[in-house]
């Protein structure tokens, strides 16, 4: 083993929160900390998810039933501090958010977690319709059309943290992300973390080296409950407001495709997922209302043709990239680039146009894409997006082509070290 | 050595619907020997070893560890009492290192059971056992390898190895050598003669020379039901056995 191998992670860990502290210094306007909290909200219910996804190998449909509720109880903790029932510093919630999903977990993993695989989808999936259902009847935990809202200006103040300023809450987030990453990665080392993989792995043989594979998918359940509750938290704080949506089946569906996306099968893929999905989300909607079809378009893309996320990709470069052979890729690659931009600019026009002419409020086909006008209904736009889709087709050929030689030559060099 | 028998299984009978697999097995399986159960296809041999370690549980009958009744008990709770088992199909943690695999193992028997508190990588005890575990399944060169990768012979040994590095003191082999050449099986049947030293071994075999080899003792099972045991030169003059099994075999 390398010497400096055992200091390495420490050093991630202090290079991060460096540039964790620094990041609201080098991107202070408004829109830039709602983004950053957002994707540290988000960090923290991926990698939560994941604990059940790519590391016990449960496929959760229902995963916002923990982050909801954390976040409900977040806020409804939050008021009793302002009306002084409760002497809680603010940025201290998540622990009392985190300990709701923790016991919800529990409750409801104690039934879920009996069974893996379909059942186990089923279930939670029946979970998630009976919560966000039982949100219409408990308007007073849930707060009915207008959800809860709160002020988060209250209580205690800790480490001169007023919280009215979107930079306080940054930190709060950011540091809570830390250490929700930090503590979700230690358990993967420990043998309940060693024992959750195996179950995912072969159920089976788990039973036969001592393991009931229920407990240890129920334990597992738990806590990813108890850090989805503190993500549920961090958006009770950020937002101020929380409505049964934070309950529902979008939410749900938002955190799977984060997790997908990012790849499960390394700890920090989640984060990457996160990080792409709400950047994704939160850029693409400032620019079109059709930004949830093109997010659909990229998840289908991921699951068909990366099925182990952006992180499985980045993971097959490594050998390339410590044998030095990336230059025998990048050729192709760059092809690819080429022809992925010729085939979005082609989509983009087409799908904008098509999208502009169904909308029932649009009075005249003129719209404006990227500075440039149009009509929706003329020939030019469409003579454009479907000539860039041909061309693209075509390029598509010719990268595929030239991406599997460049693959098949690097194969053979890779192989040919090892021998020598 | 104690006198109590490893295992007795009492007139065991087990039925899928309508039907019946095991039709009241009566077996004893001698404390410290190596035992062989054979039998022609669908005989029931791998229902008996499902039936055994807790994978199935039995219509009717009872089965006994060390004179403890365990019919119909969970397949962990069988196994903290000291019995582990093989599969006749690979069954691996095939994600995982070949090390990680045997380290699996190791954390129950070992006393770390769910925790969630300590780190694997701080555990030396866990660590010193695995890696003497693979010495002796020779795999020691492959450590890091995912256990998926591994050839066919290495991953029977890894079962091997999975099954035996818990400690248990009974252990069940389904099929060890099945789908081995010569060389390989003659590898796998000195590997599984050191690691079930001092141990109660069953286990199931097709192959003759391999069961002759190895066995104290061999049990024939025949439309589920144990028709002889004895010693394997017993078992090769028995009447009803040559009628039964041997005679396509040997003829």
């Amino acid at each position: 083993m390398i010497p400096g191998n055992r200091f390495l992670p420490l050093m991630l860990v202090a290079a991060t929160i460096v540039i964790l502290a620094l990041l609201p210094h080098l991107f202070n306007s408004r829109y830039a900390l709602t983004l950053l909290n957002q994707l540290g909200i988000g960090i923290v219910f991926a990698l939560s998810y994941n604990m059940l996804l790519g590391q016990s190998g449960l496929l959760s449909f229902g995963h916002a039933v923990y982050f909801g509720l954390g976040g409900f109880t977040a806020l409804h903790a939050l008021n009793a501090i302002t009306d002084g029932d409760l002497p809680l510093p603010v940025p201290l919630l998540p622990i009392v958010g985190g300990l709701m999903g923790l016991a919800v977990g529990i409750i409801l993993g104690w039934v879920s977690t009996r069974r893996s695989g379909t059942i186990f989808a089923m279930i939670s999936l029946g979970f998630a319709e009976l919560v966000a259902a039982s949100s219409n009847i408990m308007r007073g935990y849930f707060g009915g059309e207008e959800g809860i809202s709160g002020d988060r200006m209250s209580g205690p103040v800790l480490f001169n943290l007023s919280m009215g300023p979107q930079r306080d809450v940054y930190y709060v987030i950011a540091a809570w992300m830390v250490i929700s990453a930090l503590l979700m990665y230690l358990i993967t080392q420990t043998p309940l973390g060693r024992m959750a993989n195996a179950v995912r792995d072969n159920p089976l043989r788990v039973a036969f080296v001592g393991y009931n594979p229920q407990t240890v998918r129920f334990l597992m359940f738990a806590i990813s409950g108890f850090f989805a509750g503190i993500a549920g938290s961090l958006f009770a704080i950020n937002f101020e407001i929380i409505t049964a949506q934070a309950v529902g089946i979008e939410y749900s569906a938002n955190v799977l495709m984060m997790a997908y996306i990012g790849g499960t099968g390394y700890f920090l893929g989640p984060v990457l997922g996160a990080i792409i999905y709400t950047a994704l989300s939160i850029v693409l909607s400032a620019y079109t209302e059709a930004w949830m079809f093109y997010l659909g378009v990229f998840f289908i893309i991921v699951v068909l043709y990366a099925p182990n996320g952006v992180s499985g990709v980045l993971a097959v470069h490594e050998p390339v990239l410590r044998a030095r052979l990336m230059h025998r890729l990048l050729p192709a690659y760059g092809l690819a680039l080429v022809t992925a931009a010729t085939l979005l600019a082609g989509a983009v026009v087409v799908i904008e146009s098509s999208y502009h002419l169904s909308q029932p409020g649009a009075l005249t086909a003129t719209m404006n894409l990227a500075g440039i006008e149009f009509d929706a209904d003329g020939w030019r736009p469409w003579a454009f997006g479907l000539g860039a889709l041909a061309l693209g087709a075509l390029l598509l050929r010719e990268t595929i082509h030239r991406v599997g030689h460049a693959w098949a030559d690097v194969r053979h060099h890779l192989t040919g070290d090892a021998a020598t | 050595m104690n006198a109590s028998p490893a295992i007795r299984l009492q007139d065991v009978e087990k039925s899928f619907g309508s039907i019946r697999i095991i039709q009241g097995a009566n077996l004893e399986v001698r404390d410290g020997e190596r035992h062989a159960i054979i039998g022609p296809n669908g005989a029931g041999k791998s229902t008996l070893f499902n039936l055994i370690s807790g994978h199935l549980a039995p219509t009717s009958g009872r089965i006994e560890l060390r004179d403890r009744d365990i019919t119909g008990m969970a397949p962990y709770k069988i196994n903290r009492l000291g019995l582990s088992r093989s599969f006749q199909i690979t069954t691996l943690f095939h994600r995982m290192s070949v090390v990680e695999n045997i380290r699996c193992a190791l954390y129950y028997p070992m006393g770390y059971r769910y925790s969630f508190w300590r780190l694997c990588p701080r555990l030396k005890d866990v660590h010193e056992r695995a890696d003497e575990v693979l010495e002796r399944l020779e795999l020691t060169r492959r450590r890091d390898v995912m256990a998926g990768m591994l050839s066919y012979a290495e991953q029977r040994a890894l079962e091997i190895g999975l099954t035996v590095a818990g400690g248990a003191d009974v252990i069940l082999l389904d099929e060890p050598t099945a789908g081995m050449s010569h060389s390989e099986t003659a590898r796998a049947v000195e590997l599984i003669r050191m690691l079930s030293e001092n141990k109660t071994l069953v286990m199931v075999e097709h192959d003759m020379s391999v069961v002759f080899e190895l066995a104290d003792r061999v049990s024939v099972l025949l439309y589920g039901e144990v028709i002889a045991t004895g010693t394997p030169n017993e078992i090769k003059a028995n009447r009803r056995v040559q009628e039964a099994y041997l005679g396509v075999e040997v003829a």
